[in-house]
């Protein structure tokens, strides 16, 4: 329960990061909050060369909201992120969501942008990046690249970042006036990776009436899996019958493909419901 | 070889400066118990579950087995050994602890101490179901937590009498100067 032996270096600048990473490659690795790349360590599952650890990187920890889109930076802390009271405003699923990664001391430390980039399918974040249609920003020796979420997530564990490059910040869109969105999901206990998890966005036109619906879930596919759920034409219970039939998870020894298929369901009739509440209170206000 | 390679570290920890020399995959667990002989820091899962390992960086409760001891170069570290007061005196979530009987074999303790400690910092009067969130991260195998929600609780009143009881004596500092 102890890391591997791996080189190390604490950079001051990006410039200084991806051409630590560019002479490492592929052996180099990023170290941000290390919530999820210290445990992969500890148990011997990673065994990194290289350590690029980027918590100097000030430049990195902004958290503001610009031209349509929430823009996260890769030091801003989840606990940062979640506090941020111009992005509640302005994307409210972002705070839904963070509040169930794990718990006050992991989300002190780990950060929004490196829990994405983690890509783990029961990750909360990586769902909302999904079904909001953000983007990475990458940055390399190269120069920058822009990967939108549905090309990001490659499978469980792996996005399209390459080993000699580093993702800066995340650009997650605003809510539109008229929308609302919601996050539901089932753990074994409070904090722990969710069994199934639910991430859903709801539009109203004029008559507030639900135009458009669409959700990601977490904990049912390699990667965030997200379904447009307009056609129940805003029934949170026919959505939930829709939802169950259209996705396939697997089982392993905490749930069964049958039970997750279930909450699959349930979980999507809960959180469309309060999506629409949270679309009639928001265009309201 | 690069698992050779010593880093300089300044670590102050309860207010003690300390300077070492780490390899860079010391996590700041072992550091902290084995090179600065602090052993009031328990390690349980060494994997970020069981929050026994928690410790204030700048002040606020992190995991100290999911955080390199080179990669805290530079920060202020309180421990549980830092919670007393230098008189000997519990502090207030220590006194609620035993007031309450918030432990039995005390091993997830130091842990539970710690992040209670910054949580109120942050929210100094928590209602019961913000207690249960903030002891959320930390397992305890013995009490059942039932008696450490009650600890939280006991240590927030405590919290606020220590605070009143400074406000009052400096108000009376403030007015015979």
């Amino acid at each position: 329960m102890k890391p591997p032996p791996f080189g190390y270096s604490r950079p001051e600048t990006v410039e200084e990061a991806v051409s630590v990473l560019a002479g490492r490659d592929p052996d180099g690795k990023v170290l941000a909050g290390g919530q999820s790349l210290l445990p992969l360590l500890n148990m011997r599952l990673a065994t990194p060369g290289h350590l690029v650890d980027i918590n100097r990187l000030s430049e990195l920890s902004h958290v503001r909201v610009a031209d349509g889109h929430v823009v996260i930076g890769a030091l801003a802390r989840h606990a940062e992120v979640l506090a941020d009271q111009d992005v509640a405003r302005a994307q409210p699923l972002i705070g839904q969501a963070l509040a169930l990664v794990a718990h006050q001391v992991i989300r002190n430390r780990g950060t929004t942008v490196g829990s994405i980039v983690h890509a783990d399918p029961s990750g909360e974040m990586t769902a909302v990046l999904a079904l909001l249609g953000g983007s990475v920003l990458l940055v390399s020796t190269s120069g920058e690249r822009i990967v939108h979420a549905h090309e990001f997530f490659l499978g469980p564990l792996e996005s399209d970042v390459r080993p000699d490059e580093l993702a800066t910040q995340v650009h997650i869109p605003v809510l539109p006036a008229r929308a609302g969105t919601a996050f539901a999901e089932v753990s074994r206990r409070h904090g722990d990776y969710a069994v199934c998890g639910v991430a859903v966005r709801a539009e109203l036109d004029d008559a507030d009436a639900v135009s458009r619906a669409t959700a990601a879930y977490l904990s049912v596919a390699g990667t965030p899996l997200v379904l447009d759920l307009s056609d129940a034409g805003g029934d949170p219970a026919a959505a939930g019958r829709l939802a169950r039939d259209r996705v396939s998870p697997g089982g392993d020894i905490h749930a069964t493909a049958g039970y997750r298929k279930h909450l699959a369901g349930v979980l999507t009739e809960r959180a469309l419901a309060d999506a629409i509440a949270a679309a009639k209170e928001r265009s309201v206000g | 070889m690069a698992s050779a390679e010593l880093f300089s570290v300044r670590l102050t920890v309860n207010g003690v400066v300390h300077d070492i020399e780490v390899p860079s995959r010391r996590l700041l667990s072992d550091c902290l118990r084995h090179d600065l002989r602090l052993t009031g820091t328990h390690v349980g899962c060494e994997h970020g579950v069981c929050g026994a390992c928690t410790v204030l960086v700048d002040g606020v409760a992190v995991r100290s087995c999911l955080l390199l001891a080179v990669s805290a170069d530079g920060a202020l570290i309180t421990t549980v050994e830092g919670l007393t007061r230098q008189d000997g005196t519990l502090s207030p979530v220590q006194q609620a602890f035993a007031d309450c009987h918030g432990l039995q074999c005390g091993f997830c303790t130091p842990g539970f101490l710690t992040a209670i400690t910054a949580a109120l910092e942050q929210n100094p009067v928590p209602t019961e179901e913000q207690a249960r969130e903030i002891i959320g991260g930390n397992l305890c195998r013995c009490t059942g937590y039932q008696n450490i929600v009650k600890a939280v609780l006991r240590a927030a009143e405590l919290r606020a009498a220590e605070v009143s009881a400074a406000e009052v004596s400096a108000g009376d500092q403030a007015g015979t100067a």
